[in-house]
């Protein structure tokens, strides 16, 4: 599904990412951890086509397919989800508004008609109910003044509307609290399935007790330093990354 | 052609227009002092402060034809587009400069929507006129300008306790018969205690002649009564608009002006608000996006002479190619208009790198218990913001298209009139050139 070879990558001139090499399979969870400034966000970033980032050098590919021609929107309509560490507020839209022109958006990119309306409203309800989000909220402006925890929750929402194929989540359990944080995993864990991937960026082990990777990667100064399985996660809870900084030296 | 000919072809004209219009020797007075004043003044230059961003060079140049007596007829099915049309409505419609029967519907029952030449002579609209007419217009040289050749426009005159229901619309239509015209439409509208009226203007040229329009509208808020005007200026590159609207209000009156300021090659509006009693409110909107070589420039003024009143200003901007705005938003409290409430906003969004916006608040406080706010913001489109919506799978057009419209958004929650709420919806979309599929 998602290959990158040999990724490098900078903004304003400073390099961040120094050489990334990733796999990801249909149906995997894979988890990318690290300590802070190693450059996940980046990553992430630079998969969904953030225009600050200068790759230098290397691949990404989705299915085969060279995603670093494409502008942010023609990734999405490619099945490229990211939830952002810091959603943005957008007063005067709609969270219902938003979805549907998304929903409709990538539906017209690929050269079908608008969902109709009874279709697009069966989903949100259906949605909004997996997430345990509340009908008024809804109507509320896109993430003004939302909690850090309602922002994440919509965040996921989204991305359960838009049924992506590859969602790469960043620090999602950032501000959540642990009953936000149950419910959020739950809700990525239903939409997990044989045919999409899910890649989990995080700081802390914590989220993974709820969305259980098959692989753990170990991301320091721009590059791949570890991987393993989820044992590798246990490992860097307990220890801290400055054993995994030692055992580079 | 410059301004000077253009002055002195005017105050030539004048002798003529005045032997020719039938007049009582009230308005005859006022017209007369009011061409010396002219001849005075002349046009404003931007040597004048309020005029420092904006030049009338560029519209003063043409050979203005000034006086207009024959009907060109147009059909309804022409200019249907321009009406707020599945609402009832009363019309008061003028083509160039000269009233049009056929396109109206006016009434004398239980409140006067009708002509304003008509007031001027009849002897039944005598007092009035005198009590209202120039009352309270400026007297600089453009409103001067109008007032001496007062002669046609809207008359609206609603009694005590009168709930208008069906919206008036005003429009002026040019047809370019002549080269170039110069309408100078006059407007009064009088409120009376306890009563409510909506009204809608709109200028529209038809042709790519020039044409120059100096408006002048006075409106009398009269005790508790209820005013909700809406301006939509959405003409052609060949047509500018000079409008000064001033607006008396008295105690517990509510008066609302929403200035959709679309198109046109140069648009200035002065707007003016007068507080004479207590507990009022005065509500100052717009919604202003333009681009080409635009320009469009709001000029207001709310005068808060007496205790315990609020105002209200809120301009949103979006300025795109060459095109340049002004925002020049005075507020005035007087020492005697303790608690006074006065909030003012305007905001712009410049989405090229040639558009311009000259934007300046200025509060005049003499009073000591008030709370008084105003800001104004400049910015581009939030990048952040756009990656987060691209990133979603809105194209790049669309994301834009969404983030002005959100922006200015809010300037349309107290639009009164759904169906007019519908059009402004759709003239930005078409403005902004995509379809969202919903309203806002």
């Amino acid at each position: 599904m998602l290959t990158i070879k040999d990724l490098h990558a900078s903004v304003e001139g400073k390099a961040i990412l120094k050489g990334i090499n990733l796999e990801v399979k249909p149906g995997e969870v894979h988890a990318i951890m690290g300590p802070n400034g190693a450059g996940k966000s980046t990553l992430a970033s630079v998969v969904a086509g953030k225009e600050d980032y200068e790759v230098e050098s290397g691949t990404i590919s989705l299915d085969g397919e060279d995603l670093q021609e494409l502008d942010p929107e023609e990734r999405a309509h490619k099945g490229v989800f990211m939830s952002f560490q810091y959603p943005v507020e957008i007063p005067g839209v709609s969270v219902t508004n938003f979805v549907k022109t998304a929903i409709n958006e990538t539906r017209k990119a690929k050269g079908l008609e608008d969902m109709p309306a009874k279709e697009m409203l069966q989903k949100i309800k259906e949605k909004a109910d997996l997430l345990e989000i509340d009908r008024k909220f809804l109507s509320r402006s896109l993430n003004e003044g939302f909690s850090g925890g309602e922002k994440k929750r919509n965040e996921i929402f989204q991305m359960a509307m838009l049924e992506p194929k590859l969602a790469i989540l960043d620090e999602t359990d950032s501000g959540l609290d642990i009953d936000a944080l149950r419910i959020v995993a739950n809700g990525v864990n239903k939409l997990k399935s044989k045919d999409n991937a899910v890649v989990v960026i995080t700081h802390y082990q914590r989220l993974l007790d709820y969305i259980v990777p098959d692989f753990v990667h170990v991301l320091y100064n721009g590059k791949i330093v570890k991987s393993g399985t989820k044992e590798l996660a246990l490992e860097l809870e307990e220890k801290g990354y400055d054993w995994i900084k030692q055992e580079l030296v | 052609m410059n301004s000077m000919d253009l002055k002195d072809k005017l105050v030539t004209s004048f002798l003529a227009f005045e032997n020719k219009v039938d007049t009582n020797d009230f308005v005859h007075g006022i017209r007369n002092e009011a061409i010396k004043n002219f001849e005075a003044k002349g046009f404003p230059s931007k040597r004048e402060e309020a005029w420092k961003y904006t030049s009338l060079n560029s519209v003063l140049k043409h050979d203005y034809s000034v006086s207009f007596n024959k009907e060109n007829v147009i059909e309804y099915k022409d200019v249907k587009k321009y009406f707020i049309d599945d609402t009832e409505t009363y019309k008061i419609v003028f083509v160039d400069g000269v009233f049009s029967a056929h396109l109206s519907k006016t009434t004398h029952d239980k409140l006067d929507v009708c002509l304003m030449s008509a007031a001027l002579t009849k002897p039944k609209y005598q007092p009035v006129i005198e009590n209202y007419f120039n009352k309270i217009a400026a007297k600089d040289g453009l409103t001067s300008l109008n007032t001496a050749f007062t002669n046609e426009g809207a008359y609206i005159h609603v009694p005590k306790n009168i709930l208008v229901e069906k919206p008036i619309q005003i429009v002026y239509f040019s047809t370019g018969s002549e080269a170039a015209a110069m309408i100078q439409p006059r407007n009064l509208v009088v409120v009376e205690e306890n009563a409510h009226v909506q009204i809608i203007e709109r200028h529209q040229s038809l042709t790519s002649n020039p044409v120059l329009t100096n408006s002048v509208t006075e409106i009398f808020t009269e005790n508790r009564a209820m005013v909700d005007y809406y301006k939509i200026q959405n003409d052609n590159e060949n047509a500018s608009l000079i409008d000064s609207t001033f607006v008396n209000q008295q105690q517990k009156s509510v008066a609302s002006v929403h200035t959709f300021s679309f198109g046109g090659k140069l648009t200035r509006n002065n707007l003016n608000f007068y507080q004479n009693g207590e507990y009022m409110d005065s509500i100052l909107k717009g919604i202003t996006i333009i681009g080409d070589k635009q320009h469009v420039d709001h000029n207001t003024l709310v005068h808060h002479i007496e205790p315990n009143c609020e105002s209200h200003q809120d301009y949103k901007g979006i300025f795109a190619d060459s095109a340049t705005g002004v925002f020049n938003g005075k507020v005035v409290v007087e020492k005697e208009a303790q608690k006074t409430n006065a909030f003012q906003s305007n905001n712009n969004i410049l989405v090229s790198d040639k558009a311009t916006i000259n934007t300046k608040p200025q509060l005049e406080i003499f009073a000591d218990d008030v709370k008084c706010s105003h800001g104004c913001t400049i910015g581009q489109l939030d990048e952040s913001a756009m990656f987060y919506m691209r990133s979603r799978g809105i194209a790049e057009k669309e994301a834009k298209a969404l983030l002005m419209y959100a922006f200015s958004n809010n300037v349309l929650d107290s639009v009164k009139i759904n169906e007019l709420k519908t059009r402004i919806n759709k003239i930005i979309a078409n403005k902004l050139g995509v379809n969202m599929g919903f309203d806002l």
